[in-house]
């Protein structure tokens, strides 16, 4: 399979997929932060920015990302994924998507590495940055703080994807055909928002839903098996965040690989005539092979040991809220707060490949048409209520007094009375309040 | 050649309009945008580094990503103002459609001037609504939104696909295939253009006017 690729193309796709690994991670992991993200663009190359996109690197998922995958790349049979769940502040947890990052066998032996893969990989991640704020986890994320936090977890072998329910739903991110292999990047997520609450099971059987109560002690205080993640978003600059020390600037250059830098890449275009970007390139006479020089060192970044597990799964790493740009919705003290969830995925693109196909659920409740009972109701908790309860506890007070009987004088049926018949007893009232005159006088001195 | 054409459908209350049609253009031009070119001796070139911008709806439950550049953002913003406008003034039923096309200048002998050729053509058919109520409103901040995560999908998918792009210039004829006036990032040439439909479904020929100014303007 790699018979036709020269060395130094095999070492540049082997770098390229590393860095789109690392920037699919990042990707990924920023986008579930609970904030904006915004970045600049610059037209002078800065050398760091990997595939022409301004992505910051966040040191501790970076360091998560290289942890997983231990030296190795994603590849035939070794997929790097990145799953990320919600954490509520009781304790529960559901996963609520998973991006899987594989290659398949199909490969693209004319494909030009330097730049058509290249250039489409970038494409790939701008359809990642995109796609990552369509799917419903975004919303949550976006919501995360003082109820729940929204984790993630990277790790490299086999797809697992029985944790996010049934009736899960797929979406393409986008392939690129490369000599080895063609890359594939999806995402599955959770459409059925129902959380078994273990605690709840154990007393009253089973309860779905999600119950959000605002009145809890400040959450996560015991967290050592999270990683606190340090960095701050302070004023457009993430504080603690560093460009990428690995060298990746494009500069397409003509000059041979003895006299270039050995931190460029570099390729050559013909003299005559422009070049094809995605087709093969028909060589002229007057231009030099495309030449390649790669960087030859990855800056100050540790090398990972050569001794990697398989299947090993980075630790939980808790993203963070960021509680200044959040307000937390606050709930009136003597109310209670109910979420009842239901998502409607936009229709999956119709598998193309069995790889494709594989990663759909075995139910396929989103073609059929949703069952009428994805709508399910959370058990009324109000805050203060205690579970061991008086018979009329404050719960039940609310719902049976949450609607109240309309008062009478509001349910005058108008047929009987019409407005003549109003304007002819006025007068007799107006004699009776005239009568009683002085009474009223003595109300209104005793008020003042 | 064969130019690809694609056509989205959105139905979204009035005030959706602006934000629905920037989150589908911002989308597409997100991927049809590169880094600055820089060229050197030789034939060399260098590409900029693009970033983008988180950008929330005000009236849909949705988040766009567009490339950050404010010059770019205000180009497309005036010419969905324009075609809001258009739609409102139109006394139609609030049909129209926005088309986005990305094209190639093809230098002709003279007398005639430069060929355009398109080469992709995003159309986005909009429907506008009327709601009757702010419940009406809420649910129609969350449908919209959910549709427009669909159009995304739908966006992305085309993309992916990898078809016909135009090969990558050299110094002089990268002005025949990227819009060089931007400071920060270089889109592919494009234009946008809009047609009103009326009330009896026929189209008015804003279009043709529109072209034929942009044509003379070249």
């Amino acid at each position: 399979m790699d018979s036709d690729l020269s060395p130094q193309d095999k070492k540049d796709l082997d770098k390229f997929i590393k860095f789109f690994a690392l920037k699919t991670v990042q990707v990924i992991v920023q986008a579930r932060l609970g904030e904006k993200i915004n970045t600049c663009s610059s037209s002078s190359p800065t050398g760091s920015d990997w595939f022409n996109l301004a992505i910051k690197d966040i040191p501790e998922v970076t360091h998560e990302a290289k942890k997983a995958l231990a030296g190795q790349l994603p590849g035939i049979g070794r997929s790097m994924c990145v799953e990320i769940s919600l954490k509520t502040s009781e304790g529960d947890s559901m996963e609520l998507e998973t991006w899987c990052l594989e290659m398949n066998e199909k490969c693209d032996k004319d494909i030009k590495v330097s730049y058509t893969v290249y250039n489409r990989l970038s494409l790939l991640l701008k359809s990642l940055l995109a796609i990552t704020r369509v799917t419903p986890a975004y919303k949550l994320s976006r919501k995360q703080g003082h109820d729940y936090v929204i984790l993630y977890r990277i790790y490299f072998g086999d797809v697992q994807l029985t944790g996010l329910g049934e009736g899960f739903q797929t979406v393409r991110v986008g392939i690129v055909g490369t000599p080895i292999g063609t890359i594939t990047l999806s995402c599955a997520y959770r459409t059925n928002l129902a959380l078994m609450s273990s605690r709840q099971f154990e007393r009253t059987g089973p309860i779905m839903g999600i119950i959000i109560d605002h009145y809890v002690e400040r959450p996560f205080t015991n967290m050592a098996h999270m990683h606190p993640c340090s960095y701050r978003y302070e004023g457009g600059t993430y504080a603690g965040i560093e460009d990428s020390q690995e060298v990746c600037t494009t500069s397409f250059s003509t000059s041979p690989p003895s006299q270039l830098y050995s931190s460029r890449l570099s390729y050559q275009t013909p003299a005559l005539g422009t070049v094809d970007l995605c087709h093969p390139t028909a060589c002229t006479a007057a231009a030099h092979p495309h030449q390649m020089v790669v960087p030859g060192k990855e800056g100050g970044v540790p090398q990972v040991p050569a001794q990697p597990t398989h299947g090993t799964a980075a630790e939980h790493g808790r993203i963070p809220s960021c509680p200044t740009g959040q307000s937390p919705q606050l709930a009136p003290p003597t109310s209670c707060v109910f979420l009842c969830l239901q998502v409607h995925p936009p229709p999956s693109p119709a598998p193309s490949s069995p790889l494709q196909g594989s990663l759909h659920s075995n139910t396929s409740s989103h073609s059929g048409g949703q069952p009428q009972d994805d709508f399910v109701m959370v058990d009324f908790k109000p805050a203060f209520s205690k579970d061991d309860l008086l018979p009329m506890d404050l719960g039940t007070f609310y719902k049976e007094f949450q609607n109240p009987p309309q008062l009478a004088s509001l349910s005058i049926d108008v047929s009987v009375q019409s407005m003549a018949e109003d304007l002819d007893s006025l007068p007799e009232k107006l004699a009776i309040y005239e009568k009683n005159i002085d009474e009223f006088d003595a109300f209104v001195d005793t008020l003042q | 050649m064969n130019c690809r054409s694609e056509v989205l459908e959105v139905s979204v209350e009035g005030r959706q309009v602006d934000e629905a049609m920037l989150a589908l253009l911002h989308t597409i031009l997100l991927h049809r945008s590169t880094g600055k070119f820089h060229y050197k001796k030789e034939g060399t070139y260098s590409i900029g580094t693009v970033g983008t911008q988180d950008v929330d709806c005000d009236f849909i439950d949705f988040t766009l990503v567009r490339v950050s550049s404010d010059e770019l953002d205000r180009v497309i913003r005036k010419a969905v103002a324009e075609f809001k406008d258009a739609l409102g003034n139109s006394g139609s039923d609030g049909m129209g459609q926005i088309s986005l096309e990305f094209y190639q200048k093809k230098k002709s002998r003279w007398p005639f001037s430069d060929e355009c050729i398109p080469w992709e053509v995003w159309s986005i058919k909009v429907n506008v609504v009327n709601l009757a109520n702010e419940q009406e409103r809420q649910i129609c901040r969350e449908k919209v939104g959910e549709k427009l995560g669909e159009k995304v999908i739908n966006i992305v998918e085309v993309i992916n696909r990898h078809e016909y792009l135009p090969k990558m210039p050299t110094q002089s004829e990268v002005y025949n295939v990227f819009d060089t006036s931007l400071k920060d990032v270089q889109p592919y040439l494009y234009k946008i253009t809009y047609q009103i439909t009326d009330s009896l479904g026929t189209s008015v020929s804003t279009t043709m006017r529109r072209l034929i100014k942009d044509t003379l303007a070249l």
